[in-house]
Parts: structure tokens; C-alpha cells; sequence
């Protein structure tokens, strides 16, 4: 028990985002409102872009931006992996941000269709409406 | 331009998407031309390359000229050039019938439609052909954006069910990104091959465990395996014909395939069936599917929503022949990804030629369509005999195949589950048989009613069609070839 | 419908927690992650493509097979936006409101009637606005600003943050802005809708095509080295050009799509008025 509150210290990125992945997982599901469960998705989505980011974190390290180089010419000099930050998740995140974005779009776009057609955007009510045709 | 092949497979129907796009604002009549070329390039080029792997082995081609793991390699062996066969040619014969529907149902927006199309036909060759793990999930989003325009399209409840589909869809994908993202933690790679490399030092570890269930709860609600499979029925039912097409045969078989090239490649299956134990589970579950997909069937009175729910139970075929965990099973999965393509290709263009005549897919308005349209009715006899399993249409030989890894592996509830499923199937199509062979009562009692001209529909329509109907019964006699010279080098040797 | 979302949702959470005790700890500088691959990116990337900004050359040289599928994802969400709502052909009659500059009056006309265009008369949204002239002037003004801001930001990604996806959202703030304070048809008018569905198109077919490119030179697809010839510049220059030629169809496909979704979701597929 001793050496779990320590670990339970260290890695406490991942709990906070399990966190939020959850509360926008919740919102998907359990939500009546259209758009309520549309703004849970974006919640889930954020969450696990924020998880990739943290894995790339490293102690004392700056953004990975190589400083002091000139962009042609300058490929003697010598650089060390520690000092900067894992780019490779903030590649695959550039990535997921902008699925997630487009996802969003096209979310309000079928809800839109949706109030054309019903009038509401609460779920029971629609589904009273689809039941009564 | 040989070596280019895998390349081309899907850069031809992306940048042919983009020029259909544009053009479609200057001249509305070059959409279909391209739209038709951009896939037979595609095809022409799939078939290429799986004469190639069965020369050569396995082919790595790196995009951008990075080694793996330092850029995006494809890495094309039997299973990925067997399956982007089958998924070029369906979309390539789709399209050819698809023209005569889109000018009826909506004229003034055909040339987004034949956009997306592409685009998604071009996403999920995509998925099917990369080796790298994080690609994979940017296809599969592009798959699945695509997919959400071209479903919504339909009738009025189209826009709910494609709604509670994306949400459903997004879950699937954003577990798939999560498992990958357990995968990256632990091993450092997003290559495939060089994860399966990684991976067997930290197979004790609970991420690894972790990354797995996760991915495959990820791929099962893009699936529909059940219970994940309420976003299905609906989603097809209510989308336009040409659309739901394209997708059913395609989307789904696709997923079966990212599954098991994740137990094949990068979880070895040391790891999935030996390490892991959880065979049994799975198939039960396939079992449950089956058994639930063909009751639920039975009750339907629409012939669409009653061929969703076929689908459902065919997912649960190919899960549980997949996790069987023998060679004949896996062997059962594979072939049956290839034959259920075609079938439900052919099947589902059957209900878009009756929608094109006659405006309706209830069975009431199914009343005498094999006088009215024979040709159209004779090759849904072919696909209802090859759902069904019947020599020589293909559908026999993968149950045959999946009936033999059950009763290797002793699973004999899988094994009356297929059984079972077979005959609700004939009681199924045989009912439809039925009520399209007779006429609509008519009033005129003891008068020579003259019988109904044919009015069959169009050429265009009719004759991919047929063209299906022929593979179907020609993939079914060539059974035996495509096994031993294709299928047997997909599965690894170590599986028995 | 709640319990049953909790349930789930206590389970999958719970499941996650127990995976990641396995995980390396906060900004562990020996995590296989920060060990394995990414030493090769952060130490040769200068090496290879002369690029200072590491994620830019990630982005757009090794892996720049997934940025350009990221491109062809934001273009048929624009898409998909366009074919679910636009509304083509006959429209019904509309009811429109004017505004008479000088005294302020309001005037309804139902059933299609209109005002020709006149200097005494303008047209107004539905939802009633007061006209105001410090929003209208001040984003007049700062709407340029905004558009060299953004065209440094994608030429500048090599160097500093940034790159064609940022820069190209900031170039559609910029229109978008212009229809917030001003109106929908102000902004219809200054970027049609079929110069905005063709660029659209033409962004991501400069990126695809600067790879087909490669492809026809002899290359691998998307191997910018190929076009050294072509540019009169040593391969590594030659990655370094190529990145800057698909960040730029980035920045257009991006900027495109951003305004093409707005038009489309604020007028619900009309064109006639903005929010």
C-alpha cells in the first residue's frame, strides 16, 4: 500500500484524463438532447488527444523546435534527444484534431436535418413523433 | 509503373475524387465517365498486385521513400490483395448501376454524390492495404465520413438512424485510436510489423491486454457484431439504394479484415488464443449473433431491413470462424469475407432495380415481379441460394470451411448455430420466393386477365448484375484454387 | 437510460484505470515512446530536410501519407455538409425585410416582393439587428491584418509554430468574421460559392498532385527528393520546397472548407441570411 501512493502521484495525467473520456462517454449515452450528446463526443474526442500529448512530456525538455540552426546549410551541428519533447505525438494529435473537427461538422449538420424534419431535438420526443407515424 | 501499383491503388480514386469534385461545377455529365474509369484503374491495379504477391511474397512499398519505421510503409501480402480485389471490383460494378438511380432520386447533387463515393471506396482500399497502424485510423475516418454523407441521403428517417450511427461509429474509432495509443506507450512503434516484433517480451503486461481488448471492442461497433449492432438495421434500411449498395457488402467486411489482420500480425495468435484463452467467450457471442440475426430477420415485413439483419448474422460467422482458433475456421473467415461481399452486392442491387420499378421494398409491393422482371429475380435466386449454402454458389464452401474448424475445435454449438441459421434462411428467401411468383389478385374473376409485360430495368442496371450472379457461381467452382494458392500463405504456419 | 450509462461507464473507466499501471510515469525521459523512434526525428531531421520545426517535418515529409488523408478528411466533411443541407433549384417565396437608411424604418414585404437595390433602401435578417457602425468598421479594418497574419503563419511553419492547418484556419476566421459582423450575403458575395467549392478541390489536388508528381519523376509516391531537378536545388532544398508547396494547398483546402461549412450550417442550406 505504501508504494501505490507514490505511483498513483506519478502518472496522475492518466487518471485525469480517464476522467474526462469518461464524462463525455456518460454524455453520449445517458444525455436526451441531440446536441447534449454531440458536445459529449467532442469531450471524448478532446480527452483522448490530450492522453497522446501527455505521453510525449519529458522532464527539462523544450518544444521541439531545434534552436540556434539556420534552416540550409546548418547540418553539422550536433543535437541531443533529451532536450526536446517527443514530436511524434503532437503529429498524430494535428491529425485527430482535425478528425475530430470534421466529425463535429458533419454531426450538425445531420441535426439540423433532424429539427427540419421533427421540430425538436429531444430524443423521446422524436421518437414519440416516429412512433405515432 | 509495376512497383507503383500499391501506390495507385489509392492515390487514382482520391485525385479522380477531386477532379469529379470541380468539374462536377463546370459540367455535370463528366462525373460518371471519371467516376467509372477512376475505379477500373483501381481494379485493373488490385488484381496486378495480387498476381505479383502470389509471384513474389510479401511487398513493402514506403510512401515518401522512409524506411519503416521512420515513415508510412504498405505492406501488401495474400490476405491484403485477395481482399482489395473483391473491394474494387464490387465498388466498380456498384457504380456502373448506380447511374440510372442517382438521376432518379436526386439529379441536382450527383456530382457530390459521385465524390463521396470514390472517396470512400478510396478510404477503404486504403485501410485494407497499409501496414501502419495510425494510418489505418485516419482511413477508417475518411471511410466512415464518406459513409455518413452517402447514408444520409435517404428517405425521411435517414438523418436520425445516420445520426446514431456516427455517434456509435466515433465511439468505434476513438476506441481503436485509444488501443493504438496504449500500443505507442508501450512499445514506442506505430508500425505494424515492427509492433509484432516488440511485443512478445511485454505480453505479461496489462497495457498489452489492455490495447487488445480495447481494439477490439473498437473494431466490433464498427462491425456490428452483436450486442453492438443497433446502428445497422436502420442505418441501411433508410438509405438510398445506390448508397446502401456500396456500403453493406463493403463497410463491414472491411473491419472483419482490420480484425484479423490484428490477430494475425500484430497480436500473433500465440498471443490471442493461447496467452489470452478468451476462444470461448467470442464464440458464444458469434453464437448469440447468428442466432439473434436470423429470429430477428424472420420478423421483418420490409425486404431491406430483413437483409441488414442477414448481415448482422454473417458478422457472427465471420467473427466466430476467426476465433476458433484453428486453421480450417480462419480459413472459413477469410473465404467467407470474399463470398459475403459478393452476395450482399448482389442481393442489395436486386432491391435497388425494384426500388428503380416499382418505388418500394415492403413485400407488399414484391406481388409478381418474377414475370415483370425475370432477369432481375433470376440472379436474386443465385445470391438467395449462395445466403442459404447451397453447391456450387460460394456460400456452401465457406460454411463448409467454418463447419469443419467447429468440429475440429469442438465447438459444436457453433457448429448448430450455422446449421440453424441456414435453414431460417431458406424459410426466409423461400417466403419471398413465394409472394414474387404470384400475381396481384386481380377483380376480373374468370376473365382472361392478359399476363403483365415484362418491365425489366435497365440495361445498365441489369447487366452488372448479372455479372455478379456468374462470379458468385464461378468463386464457388474455384474454391479449391483460391484456398490452396491464396488463403493458405495469408494464415501463418503456425496456426494448426 | 441513465443507470445503464453510468454502469457502462464506471466499468469502462475502471477497466482503464487497471490498464495503466503499467504505464511509464509523468514525463519519464525513458519511456520506450521517448526512446525508441522519435531520437532518429528530433536528431536528423535538420540532416534530411533542413527543416528547424520538427513536427512540420514529421508532418509533412515522413509522415505526410496521413496529413494528406487528414486533408481529404476535412474536405469531405465540407462535403458532406454541402450535400446534406444545400437546397438547389426552385425556391419557395420568401418574406424579406428593408431597412430605410435615413429614418430607420423597418418594411416587411411578403411573398417574394423586393426592393431593387437602391441607396435609400438596405436589406436586413430576419432576426432583427441594430445597425452598428463601430463592429462593422472595426472588422473592416482588422480583417486584412488577419490575412497576413495567417499567410506568415503557414510560410513561416518551418521555422516557427505553425504550418498550413493553422494558417488556414485563421484565412477562414477572417471571412467567417466578415459574416458575423456584417452579414451572410456580404461574405456570399465576396467569395462565391462555386470559387469556394472549386478551391476546395484545388488545395487537396496540390497536395495529392505534388505526390503524383513524384510519382511520374520515378519516386516513390510523396518523395519530394524527386523534384530536385525540377526546382534546380540540391534533394535535401528539394524536401524543404516540397514541404512549403503542400502546406500551402493545406492552408487553401483548410480555409475553404471552414468558410464552406459556416455558409452551410448558419443558413441551413439557403444562402440567404447568416446568424
Amino acid at each position: 500500500m505504501a508504494e501505490l501512493i507514490p505511483t498513483i502521484i506519478a502518472k496522475y495525467n492518466y487518471w485525469i484524463y480517464i476522467i474526462l473520456m469518461m464524462i463525455g462517454l456518460y454524455a453520449m449515452i445517458a444525455k436526451n438532447n441531440l446536441v447534449k450528446k454531440i458536445v459529449g463526443m467532442s469531450i471524448f474526442q478532446t480527452a483522448i488527444i490530450l492522453f497522446y500529448v501527455s505521453i510525449g512530456v519529458k522532464k527539462g525538455a523544450t518544444i521541439p523546435i531545434l534552436e540556434g540552426v539556420h534552416g540550409h546549410g546548418a547540418a553539422h551541428q550536433v543535437v541531443h534527444a533529451a532536450d526536446y519533447v517527443n514530436p511524434l505525438p503532437h503529429v498524430l494529435m494535428l491529425t485527430a484534431i482535425v478528425v475530430g473537427v470534421s466529425t463535429l461538422g458533419v454531426a450538425l449538420a445531420l441535426a439540423i436535418r433532424i429539427y427540419n424534419r421533427y421540430n425538436t431535438l429531444e430524443e423521446d420526443e422524436i421518437l414519440a413523433q416516429i412512433r405515432k407515424e | 509503373m509495376r512497383e507503383q501499383y500499391p501506390a495507385i491503388i489509392v492515390v487514382v480514386p482520391l485525385l479522380s475524387a477531386l477532379v469529379i469534385s470541380a468539374a462536377g461545377w463546370v459540367n455535370k455529365r463528366l462525373c460518371f465517365p471519371i467516376a467509372v474509369a477512376a475505379l477500373g484503374v483501381a481494379a485493373f491495379s488490385s488484381i496486378g498486385l495480387l498476381l505479383r504477391v502470389m509471384d513474389e511474397g510479401v511487398i513493402v512499398y514506403q510512401l515518401g521513400g522512409w524506411p519503416p519505421p521512420m515513415g508510412i510503409a504498405y505492406y501488401v501480402d495474400h490476405l491484403n490483395a485477395l481482399v482489395l480485389v473483391v473491394v474494387s471490383i464490387v465498388a466498380f460494378l456498384n457504380v456502373i448501376a448506380a447511374k440510372k438511380s442517382i438521376e432518379q432520386e436526386f439529379p441536382e447533387k450527383a456530382a457530390p454524390f459521385y465524390t463521396l463515393y470514390v472517396l470512400q471506396v478510396a478510404g477503404l482500399l486504403g485501410i485494407v492495404v497499409t501496414g501502419d497502424a495510425f494510418n489505418l485510423y485516419v482511413l477508417l475516418e475518411i471511410a466512415a465520413l464518406t459513409g455518413y454523407g452517402l447514408l444520409a441521403m435517404g428517405e425521411e428517417r435517414a438523418p436520425l438512424s445516420t445520426l446514431n450511427y456516427l455517434y456509435m461509429g466515433t465511439i468505434g474509432a476513438c476506441l481503436y485510436l485509444l488501443g493504438v495509443g496504449y500500443l505507442y506507450i508501450v512499445t514506442g512503434s506505430l508500425n505494424m510489423v515492427d509492433i509484432a516484433r516488440l511485443l512478445p517480451p511485454l505480453y505479461q503486461s496489462k497495457a498489452v491486454l489492455a490495447a487488445f481488448i480495447i481494439c477490439m471492442v473498437g473494431v466490433w461497433l464498427k462491425m456490428a457484431f452483436f450486442p453492438l449492432h443497433a446502428w445497422l438495421p436502420n442505418a441501411y434500411t433508410y438509405a438510398t439504394s445506390s448508397a446502401s449498395s456500396l456500403i453493406a457488402p463493403l463497410v463491414t467486411k472491411v473491419m472483419v479484415y482490420v480484425m484479423i489482420r490484428l490477430i494475425l500480425t500484430v497480436f500473433t495468435p500465440e498471443f490471442v488464443f493461447a496467452t489470452l484463452a478468451l476462444n470461448n467467450v467470442v464464440v458464444w457471442l458469434a453464437v448469440i449473433a447468428i442466432v439473434m440475426g436470423a429470429i430477428l430477420a424472420l420478423a421483418e415485413r420490409n425486404l431491406k431491413r430483413m437483409l441488414a439483419f442477414i448481415i448482422v448474422a454473417e458478422v457472427g460467422y465471420m467473427v466466430g470462424g476467426a476465433w476458433l482458433g484453428n486453421r480450417a475456421g480462419m480459413t472459413g473467415a477469410i473465404l467467407h469475407i470474399v463470398n459475403d461481399a459478393l452476395m450482399t452486392l448482389c442481393v442489395f442491387m436486386v432491391v435497388g432495380n425494384i426500388v428503380y420499378k416499382v418505388k418500394g421494398y415492403a413485400f407488399e409491393n414484391l406481388q409478381g415481379l418474377f414475370r415483370k422482371m425475370p432477369f432481375t429475380m433470376g440472379a436474386f435466386v443465385v445470391g438467395a441460394m449462395s445466403i442459404i449454402g447451397v453447391p456450387p454458389t460460394c456460400g456452401f464452401f465457406s460454411k463448409w470451411y467454418l463447419i469443419l474448424g467447429a468440429l475440429q475445435a469442438g465447438h459444436y454449438g457453433f457448429m448448430a448455430a450455422l446449421i440453424f441459421s441456414s435453414l431460417v434462411s431458406v424459410v426466409l428467401f423461400f417466403r419471398i420466393f413465394e409472394i414474387c411468383y404470384y400475381e396481384p389478385f386481380s377483380d376480373h374473376h374468370g376473365h382472361d386477365h392478359p399476363p403483365e409485360p415484362m418491365d425489366e430495368a435497365p440495361l445498365t442496371m441489369v447487366v452488372p448484375l448479372l455479372i455478379v450472379a456468374v462470379i458468385l457461381i464461378l468463386v464457388g467452382l474455384y474454391t479449391g484454387d483460391i484456398v490452396n494458392h491464396i488463403i493458405k500463405f495469408a494464415i501463418p504456419e503456425g496456426l494448426v | 437510460m441513465k443507470i445503464i450509462g453510468l454502469i457502462i461507464t464506471i466499468i469502462t473507466g475502471a477497466f482503464l484505470v487497471y490498464a495503466a499501471g503499467d504505464f511509464p510515469a509523468w514525463a519519464d525521459p525513458n519511456s520506450p515512446a521517448s526512446t525508441y523512434l522519435s531520437p532518429y526525428y528530433i536528431e536528423k531531421t535538420i540532416e534530411d530536410t533542413s527543416v528547424p520545426n520538427i513536427v512540420t517535418a514529421v508532418l509533412a515529409d515522413y509522415r505526410g501519407f496521413d496529413t494528406m488523408f487528414e486533408t481529404t478528411v476535412i474536405f469531405s466533411a465540407g462535403l458532406v455538409c454541402f450535400i446534406l443541407l444545400r437546397i438547389i433549384g426552385r425556391k419557395e417565396p420568401e418574406t424579406r425585410h428593408y431597412r430605410h437608411i435615413l429614418t430607420g424604418v423597418t418594411v416587411r414585404l411578403k411573398e417574394g416582393r423586393k426592393i431593387t437595390t437602391s441607396e435609400d433602401f438596405e436589406r436586413i435578417d430576419d432576426l432583427w439587428t441594430p445597425p452598428d457602425l463601430i463592429i462593422k468598421t472595426g472588422c473592416r479594418l482588422l480583417i486584412p491584418f488577419l490575412q497576413i497574419f495567417a499567410l506568415y503563419v503557414i510560410a513561416h511553419g518551418h521555422y516557427s509554430p505553425g504550418g498550413g492547418f493553422q494558417g488556414g484556419v485563421i484565412l477562414g476566421a477572417s471571412i467567417i468574421l466578415m459574416s458575423i459582423s456584417h452579414d451572410l450575403r456580404t461574405s456570399v458575395e465576396r467569395m462565391r460559392e462555386k470559387v469556394v467549392a472549386i478551391l476546395c478541390a484545388v488545395g487537396v489536388l496540390i497536395y495529392a498532385g505534388t505526390g503524383a508528381l513524384c510519382l511520374l519523376l520515378g519516386a516513390n509516391f510523396l518523395d519530394y527528393s524527386a523534384l530536385a531537378p525540377m526546382l534546380h536545388v540540391d534533394p535535401i532544398a528539394a524536401r524543404s520546397h516540397g514541404i512549403l508547396i503542400v502546406e500551402i494547398g493545406v492552408g487553401i483546402a483548410v480555409m475553404t472548407t471552414m468558410i464552406w461549412i459556416y455558409t452551410n450550417i448558419s443558413s441551413a442550406g439557403k444562402y440567404n441570411q447568416g446568424l
